[in-house]
């Protein structure tokens, strides 16, 4: 197994660089599958890693720190749901505002805590299982958060397509007024779904500040939330390819950070490009079949409701 | 099982009032319907129908009044608790998720959790023993029209309703198609079913019902018995005063062909859009063509391709006064000649929140010469959206206002105005009277056959056999993408367009070039 | 027998037409909502909210040299709105500003970097001609995605700002960096000839300036007066009736696209050979990211976006001022950037609804 040893840390870090996307990604699915696009992921994860840092070092409890997150998450969520639900704005707008509003809010309620050191979120050690070669720290070894978004994958997965309520959250994205006209609350159901998606992005942003690299630093997200945005058009709005794209990209952050760690001779700034440039080239590969997009993506998505009559 | 006025009304209704802002819709309106009754609810589009079903479905509340259910008074805050009584209902624009299957679509309508084997095999029970064979895996937006609505029929039958409201049910079939579904209604009407039925489609209230209610502008305007009424006193009751039937003129046979089309195919390029399959026709100059269909067969596609939105492969495939327009685009055609009225009037036909100055501007801006070296002539376009709204009689405050503040008669008189004050040499028309009120449909009617008298060619693609028969020289059919070859309105009987309409029959007939040539 | 009518509710109901009082009405409630939120916000920093607001809004307006700097802060926010708006209105949601900004910055330079000796008049020209070229090409990418493989903009041109950014860092820590500079991450510092002409001497304010109102000027007129305009609007409002018309849609994505990219790259192309005078790591403050609450805040209006781009100037100045006197954290510029666009947003419904109190009753039957 010693030839593989360097596989294990680098198999580590990938699953630490792709839980935030997991999470942002799967939270905003719900969103979207409710026919509600919110571009305000990168603005709900900054607030939500910033909250659940302060939260951390004030209390050093890291339960709190990562309800906190989700809290705040799920309170910018609520705003943007004020806006675009109840007072009827344009969402792609209100997204944008979200993620500008976010920016300015967490650098102002982090800057005195800027460049304070934490304790990394603490990973599971079974005694005997964790220790295992290769498998061990794989899968016995990580933080809570990792294995709870997982569990959110899954829980997801189940809701949607298993579920009353999981049947009616796609009704609603995919007809508002068809589901309006048979008596579901369209308004109240997209709030459950936008908040639960900003509940998502706040703690994916806390695994950031928590977990990722345990600090606080201005924008620390760097376009998460965006890739997070474009994840989901990789899955075709499938929980499953959430997961599945979330790896790919933790896979291509670490890729580079370990090019750059090995001195490869291409300059650093050229590898940080990689992840951005990943996210173009699927973007453009996906969409490229037009027909195939608008079969998968929610009817109603980024539309108005006003129940006029 | 109908008229047995002395028991208890299935449902009553008094006093009933709803308004919206500038307009009421409702107003106390009263209402009495007898267990196994098909009662029909009669007006013009805006007369206040949907409205009040909504009511009783709880999807609005009324502002005033009262709703009586088996003799005891009840509030029905949303459809749920009108489900939960007994009352089901069967929207005009259906209200199904396009994306999801039968089985799925059928559980959303229903309350509470649904086992969805069960499910299935009681919607297939359902569906058989009533006529309305449905597979309940199959997506809906495979679905036809059809059956879609049994879709819809099927969800509320499953809940055993003791009053199912239908809205507008007919507008979307084909006449076998509806005679099939009045059997199934007078079948639920033997079983002690309440029906109340909208339309405003004489002949089928005629036909169908043992009550009528009509309305008229939001009020309640008479009770009747619609066998012992002729259709001409129940259209009279519903629009108050003698309508003037459109001033045919003679038809010219003679006039040479100003638009010619041969084998036009396209595929269409959205999902679960129609393919059109070698179509042809001609229109000549002084005629009116209609082009009747069930929506969904391919009249969008084929509207699109003869407005140049789509663009066809072969320039030779679309002919206008001898000149190939295939491949140009909407602009080169409207200089040629080539006038279009889209059938969405908002969004479509016009910008709805741009003024009716700039929506004026929108098609005309080329023909009339309202551009000045690049700019727009503000003085200009003014004046032609005037000199539409004076002779098209468009009630509008003035010209600098939006399209959506204008009802919906007074727009698509605006709309076919812009259109006819190009002097088109070909107008192509699409559902011209749709959610009209009658006196804009008339006045349509009018204009369309003007300007065919002029000496223009005019074509009409429209749902409603009605308005093809009362001003159509000739009529084709068409259906899943074909066209039938065009007959002259002597030649044709309601049945017949009605069989081709259907689809399977006579397609034996569709236009070869050397039929209509 | 009674039946209880709707409860008391707030309801929310189309107007028959868009309110044009609203429009002009909104922003300034916007402002309003968003002084009276400052308070708080304030209040709870611990700093007393008028003198915080004094700070914040007049202050920053006491010398001419400071009103000046106004223009010079709102110079490449003007130019960069102007150009978002064109594509807001037909909605293309191009938000990479701030990259076609830096790539303008990139290529407008790059004539100066590899010509340092040049003293021609026309190196200036040249240098914005390559500037807008750059901004161009670089939000041309987005477009042909767009068009091409329908890969949506919002995502594409906000990746290519990180990308821009690197590119910058690339250039500017190798090829570009000064040999005479300490080794500092920065590039020589522009020639004369390389330099906007100052506009008022004392000042910083300098020609771009007047681009940035020649641009106001100009999508003013293009948008009331031309068809191209026309057509942007039609093709935002109502894309089917863009294609009734015989608009093209992907024409009009094409032409807002690099239209934002042009100015946005001038706005880029005027900070380094303006007030910066150098190639440096960082070329702006997010004015990329700011043009976009400009242009909202401005109606997407160019006439409206001019003040917006003035006011939100005045946050960015502001913010150091208050920093400076009052110990501010200069993060508050953001936030209050941020509610204004949030409010303005939120105020929007008035345009298109009224509230209407809804107001139970009681009906009693005979």
């Amino acid at each position: 197994m010693s030839g593989f040893d360097w596989v294990v840390p680098i198999i580590l870090t990938v699953i630490t660089a792709a839980t935030p996307l997991v999470f942002a990604g799967i939270g905003e699915l719900v969103t979207e599958k409710s026919g509600v696009l919110n571009l305000g992921v990168e603005g709900m994860m900054l607030v939500g890693a910033v909250s659940g840092f302060i939260t951390a070092l004030v209390t050093g409890n890291y339960f709190l720190a990562v309800g906190a997150a989700a809290l705040a998450g799920a309170i910018m969520a609520f705003l943007f749901g004020v806006l675009t639900l109840s007072l009827m704005a344009n969402q792609v707008a209100t997204g944008l505002a979200l993620t500008l509003f976010g920016v300015g809010l967490s650098a102002l309620m982090g800057q005195e805590f800027v460049g304070e050191p934490i304790a990394a979120l603490s990973k599971l050690n079974i005694t005997g299982l964790s220790d295992l070669p290769f498998i061990g720290p794989i899968i016995f070894g990580q933080d809570v958060l990792v294995y709870l978004s997982f569990v959110m994958v899954a829980l997801v997965s189940w809701l949607l397509y298993k579920t009353k309520a999981g049947l009616i959250l796609r009704a609603v994205g995919d007809s508002h007024d068809a589901a309006h006209s048979i008596g579901y609350p369209v308004i109240a159901i997209r709030y459950l779904a936008v908040m639960f998606g900003g509940a998502m992005s706040g703690i994916g942003g806390a695994y950031l500040s928590l977990a990722y690299t345990p600090m606080w630093a201005e924008n620390m997200t760097a376009g998460r939330g965006w890739i997070a945005l474009a994840l989901i058009v990789f899955a075709t709005w499938k929980p499953g390819l959430v997961l599945v794209g979330a790896y790919m990209f933790g896979g291509i952050t670490i890729l580079q950070l370990h090019a750059q760690a090995a001195g490869l001779n291409v300059p650093s700034q050229v590898l940080s490009m990689l992840p951005y440039l990943a996210t173009i080239l699927v973007l453009v590969l996906i969409s490229k079949d037009e027909s195939r997009i608008r079969k998968h993506a929610p009817a109603c998505i980024g539309k108005i409701f006003h129940p006029a009559a | 099982m109908n008229g047995n006025e002395g028991g208890t009304p299935q449902l009553e209704l008094r006093g009933i009032t709803k308004a919206y802002p500038g307009c009421l819709a409702n107003d106390h309106i009263d209402l009495k319907i007898m267990p196994g009754e098909i009662h029909a609810l009669l007006g013009e589009n805006g007369a206040g129908k949907s409205t009040l079903v909504k009511t009783i479905y709880g999807v609005l509340q009324a502002d005033e009044g009262e709703i009586i259910w088996a003799g005891s008074p009840v509030t029905i805050p949303n459809p749920h608790t009108a489900r939960k009584i007994g009352i089901g209902m069967v929207f005009q624009h259906f209200s199904l998720f396009e994306a999801m299957t039968v089985t799925e679509n059928i559980a959303l309508g229903m309350s509470g959790r649904q086992d969805m084997k069960i499910l299935e095999r009681d919607i297939i029970e359902v569906s058989n023993s009533y006529g309305l064979p449905l597979e309940p895996n199959r997506q809906v937006h495979t679905l036809s029209v059809g059956e879609k609505q049994r879709i819809e029929i099927v969800r509320c039958l499953l809940q055993k309703p003791k009053l199912l409201i239908m809205d507008e049910p007919t507008s979307v079939l084909t006449p076998q198609e509806a005679e099939k579904m009045f059997e199934t209604l007078r079948r639920l009407s033997g079983e002690g079913v309440s029906i109340l039925y909208i339309s405003h489609k004489l002949d089928e209230i005629k036909e169908l019902c043992h009550k009528a209610t009509i309305l008229r502008g939001g009020k309640y305007i008479s009770e009747c018995d619609p066998t012992k009424e002729t259709a001409k006193s129940l259209a009279e009751m519903m629009i108050g005063t003698n309508l003037r039937a459109p001033e045919h003129h003679e038809t010219a046979n003679g006039g040479p062909i100003r638009l010619k089309v041969r084998d036009l195919s396209i595929d269409a390029d959205v999902e679960f859009g129609v393919n059109l399959n070698a179509i042809n026709f001609d229109v000549r100059s002084g005629e009116i063509f209609g082009i009747a269909g069930v929506a969904g067969n391919g009249q969008i596609e084929l509207l699109s391709a003869l407005s140049g939105e789509t663009i066809c492969r072969n320039p030779d495939t679309i002919m206008l006064d001898g000149k190939p327009i295939g491949r140009l685009g909407p602009n080169p055609r409207r200089d040629l000649g080539l006038a279009f009225v889209p059938e969405d009037r908002l969004g479509h036909g016009s910008v709805p929140e741009m003024l009716l100055t700039e929506n004026a501007f929108l098609s005309g801006y080329s023909r009339m010469a309202l551009l000045n070296g690049g700019f727009i002539n503000n003085s200009s376009t003014a004046e032609y959206a005037s000199e539409i709204v004076k002779e098209f009689d468009v009630r509008t405050p003035g010209i600098h206002h939006t399209a959506s503040s204008l009802s919906g008669g007074n727009l698509q008189k605006f709309i076919v105005g812009r259109e006819v004050l190009q002097k088109p040499g070909i107008l192509i028309v699409a559902h011209p009277t749709w959610g009209v009120d009658a006196g804009a449909a008339a006045f349509i009617h009018q204009t369309l056959i003007d300007l065919a008298e002029a000496g223009a060619a005019v074509l009409v693609v429209s749902q409603d056999l009605d308005e093809l028969f009362a001003i159509s020289d000739r009529i084709a059919v068409i259906a899943e993408g074909r066209l039938s070859v065009g007959r002259e309105l002597n030649e044709i009987t309601i049945e017949e367009i009605g069989l081709l309409m259907g689809g399977t029959h006579g397609m034996g007939e569709t236009a070869g070039a050397a039929d209509v040539a | 027998m009674k039946l209880r009518g709707p409860p008391m509710l707030l309801k929310i109901e189309k107007r028959a037409e868009y309110s044009k009082t609203m429009v002009y009405l909104t922003p300034i409630i916007a402002l309003v909502l968003t002084v009276l939120s400052s308070i708080v916000l304030f209040e709870s920093l611990g700093v007393n909210p008028i003198e915080a607001l004094y700070q914040f809004f007049i202050a920053p307006l006491d010398t001419k040299y400071e009103f000046s700097e106004l223009f010079v802060k709102a110079t490449p926010l003007i130019l960069c709105a102007i150009g978002l708006s064109v594509g807001f209105r037909a909605n293309v949601w191009n938000i990479g500003a701030e990259g076609q900004l830096t790539m303008g910055a990139i290529v407008g330079s790059s004539l100066f970097i590899y010509f340092p000796e040049t003293d021609s008049i026309f190196l200036l020209p040249a240098m914005i001609v390559m500037g807008a070229l750059g901004g161009a090409a670089w939000a041309a990418i987005p477009a042909f995605f767009k068009t091409r493989f329908n890969a949506n903009e919002i995502l594409t041109s906000l990746m290519l700002v990180y990308v821009a950014l690197l590119i910058l860092s690339l250039l500017i820590h190798g090829p570009w960096r000064d040999p005479a500079g300490f080794n500092f991450p920065e590039s020589e510092t522009f020639s004369d000839s390389a330099s906007m002409p100052i506009l008022i001497s004392g000042t910083r304010m300098h020609f771009g300036t007047l681009m940035a109102l020649l641009a106001v000027f100009g999508a003013w007129i293009m948008m009331a007066r031309t068809l191209i305009g026309f057509q942007v609007k039609v093709i935002g409002e109502a894309p089917r009736a863009g294609g009734y018309a015989g608009f093209s849609r992907k024409k009009i994505i094409w032409f807002t696209l690099l239209f934002a990219g042009a100015l946005s790259g001038i706005a880029g192309l005027s900070e380094v050979s303006g007030p910066i005078g150098q190639v440096v790591p960082s070329i702006s403050p997010g004015y990329g990211f700011t043009a976009i609450i400009v242009a909202f805040l401005g109606r997407l209006h160019p006439v409206g976006i001019f003040f917006a781009g003035l006011l939100m100037a005045l946050t960015y100045l502001g913010g150091e001022t208050a920093q400076i006197n009052l110990g501010l954290p200069v993060a508050v510029t953001g936030v209050f950037q941020g509610m204004v666009l949030f409010f303005l947003l939120a105020c929007d419904v008035l345009v298109h609804y009224r509230f209407r109190l809804n107001i139970a009753r009681k009906v009693t039957s005979q």
